[in-house]
């Protein structure tokens, strides 16, 4: 990899299409960047979220058992572990559609319609809030001001940011999803 | 290049090469006067004389609440032994605020020059930057950049031929608005909840790891090579006394030209609404703005015809916050926007003190019935009760921002929130 440096090992998208819930933590590339992302912090315990990401990016989600192993790998006990991956939103605490949709209705967003842009992806999706649809394929969520208010609606979709989304281009953004 | 949309009357200091794609790579940065500073400080500058120079510019933390950078920097203890971090604010997280997001994937060398410096002058051995997992359009970006400059020894184990050592680490959030809280920043990249702490101490004095650490604002590195280069004065012929140079706006809301404006701390709020902004929407007039973000007081359009300085938005009745600007037209129901802002706060409180775990939650359902026309004449009392004991009595000042737009709301738009009271109606024209 061209662009790789310890510095950097925790710096990956941690929510991904393609996931495998019984894959072990760490193997493999994931081991090395688990052993990398150790190397960067004097103490084990400030690798808890880098590595909760990564475990998020194998698992897709951070399941009980998940957040025991990662409380076995950094010395710490799982309530510590659950306590601090509860605090954060971007942790899924249960499982996820391969997509997960952000919408942002945040107050600029929602000054400019963001209301019908999560109306239009539940529709178009067939979902209800935080439920996974029939197909696995997605899960649509409302999130709090995604940083990009002047390009309203901003919309997330696993590691891809979207700006300016409207509910008429709702539909072509799902379909361009590989 | 006009990046969204650019404005003559802009001075495009550390926004000059947004929307300018060749800035991004080490090469391109270079060629466009990249890392002169930091060539210029390291070998040639005392850390003292660094400092000296950012103070002597009076640039002001642009993360919200303006303190003065190179103070920052002075605070730092000298000869303790100890280890020093430096931490880059990059949780851009205040609503209605999206400058550091343009600042990393257009100018990602540009925050780290700032600080490469920044970490030399605090006798920092590593730099964290805390940026928002959100960012994930972001994040390569400036994980490229991180790489560019260690291989270019920019950063590492002998910074530009000096013997220093810069270590530097993308630290990736996870979703909270309160870890862009100082101290709570500290706590979440120690691994825990990101819940910030009492001060004192500060962070100077014990900080992450309990070691003595400054936190900086992306915007506020950013500026920091072009006051090296420049020099103090040469920052100071913008704005006033207390408010030198220039400063991000982002503006959104309803806005007919919404973007990142980068003005002279004295530009007139008015004419950055309507001239660079261009107003309101075709037909629409414009009824409210909120010139800092989300946590500031809301101002009406009658008394926008104020300078940006931080001076002058206090004296109007607000502040520069974080410069996030949120124009409301006539379309929009105050009480629904209030709602919508408090809600967020309720969301993003820590839990920690109970004015401000009970206090948001509680105003959020407050103003959730008095939208929905389910008010009582006793709310707006209620509403500033509740508002007078969460403002100062808190550990952060996520309560105080939460109080903020429900008081000026409740003193400006009394009419909007007696509309929806008595009448079960709305005041916004649809």
């Amino acid at each position: 990899m061209r662009d790789w440096h310890p510095a950097v090992a925790a710096a990956e998208p941690s929510q991904k299409a393609e996931r495998d819930p019984a894959a072990p933590l760490f193997g493999g590339v994931y081991r090395e960047r688990f052993e990398r992302i150790l190397g960067r912090y004097p103490t084990k315990r400030a690798a808890l979220l880098p590595v909760l990401h990564l475990a998020q990016e194998v698992r897709g989600w951070l399941a009980p058992e998940t957040m025991t192993r990662v409380a076995e790998l950094l010395d710490l006990t799982p309530a510590q572990v659950r306590a601090v991956a509860s605090f954060y939103t971007m942790f899924n605490l249960k499982p996820v559609g391969s997509y997960l949709v952000q919408v942002c209705t945040n107050i600029a967003c929602d000054l400019c319609g963001a209301g019908k842009v999560l109306e239009r992806f539940l529709s178009e999706t067939g979902t209800e809030p935080g439920a996974i649809s029939a197909d696995g394929r997605y899960t649509v969520v409302e999130t709090e001001c995604l940083g990009a208010c002047g390009f309203a609606t901003a919309v997330l979709i696993n590691d891809r940011f979207y700006e300016s989304v409207t509910p008429e281009n709702v539909p072509a953004l799902l379909a361009e999803l590989p | 290049m006009a990046y969204p949309f650019a404005h003559p009357r802009e001075v495009r200091i550390v926004s000059k090469h947004f929307g300018d794609a060749g800035a991004r790579p080490v090469d391109g940065w270079v060629e466009r006067g990249g890392y002169r500073a930091a060539r210029k400080a390291l070998p040639e500058m005392t850390r003292d004389q660094v400092i000296a120079t950012v103070e002597a510019s009076g640039l002001r933390g642009r993360g919200g609440a303006g303190f003065p950078t190179g103070l920052k920097w002075k605070f730092m203890p000298k000869d303790d032994g100890k280890p020093h971090y430096l931490v880059v604010n990059a949780d851009e997280s205040e609503p209605g605020t999206f400058k550091d997001r343009e600042i990393l994937r257009w100018t990602p060398h540009q925050l780290l020059e700032g600080a490469i410096i920044g970490a030399y002058a605090i006798r920092a051995e590593h730099i964290y930057i805390y940026i928002r997992g959100e960012f994930v359009d972001v994040i390569p970006v400036l994980r490229r950049a991180v790489v560019e400059a260690y291989e270019r020894g920019f950063l590492g184990e002998d910074v530009l031929g000096t013997g220093l050592r810069i270590e530097c680490t993308i630290h990736v959030g996870a979703g909270a608005y309160i870890a862009g809280e100082e101290t709570g920043m500290l706590s979440s990249l120690e691994g825990r909840r990101a819940e910030p702490r009492m001060k004192p101490p500060f962070p100077a004095q014990a900080g992450l790891f309990g070691m003595p650490t400054t936190v900086n604002n992306v915007e506020s590195l950013a500026a920091v090579p072009h006051i090296l280069v420049n020099g103090a004065d040469w920052y100071r012929q913008w704005g006033t006394e207390q408010s030198p140079g220039t400063k991000l706006f982002s503006c959104c809301g309803h806005l007919r030209r919404p973007g990142n404006y980068e003005v002279a701390m004295d530009f007139n709020l008015k004419d950055l609404v309507f001239d660079l902004c261009g107003g309101p929407r075709p037909g629409r007039r414009l009824r409210a703005v909120i010139p800092g973000g989300s946590s500031v007081p809301v101002l009406t359009a009658d008394e926008i015809d104020c300078p940006v300085s931080y001076e002058g938005l206090v004296q109007a009745g607000s502040m520069v916050g974080s410069g996030g600007l949120i124009a409301m037209d006539d379309s929009a129901c105050l009480v629904r926007a209030v709602r919508r802002m408090v809600e967020f706060y309720a969301h993003e409180s820590c839990g920690q003190c109970t004015q401000c775990r009970e206090g948001t939650a509680w105003a959020a359902r407050i103003l959730r019935r008095i939208e929905e026309g389910e008010g009582r004449d006793s709310d707006i009392p209620l509403l500033l009760d509740i508002s007078e004991n969460m403002a100062g009595k808190t550990i952060c000042v996520l309560s105080d921002s939460a109080a903020a737009p429900i008081v000026s709301s409740i003193q400006k738009f009394e009419d909007e929130y007696w509309a929806h009271i008595r009448r079960r109606s709305c005041t916004a024209v649809s």
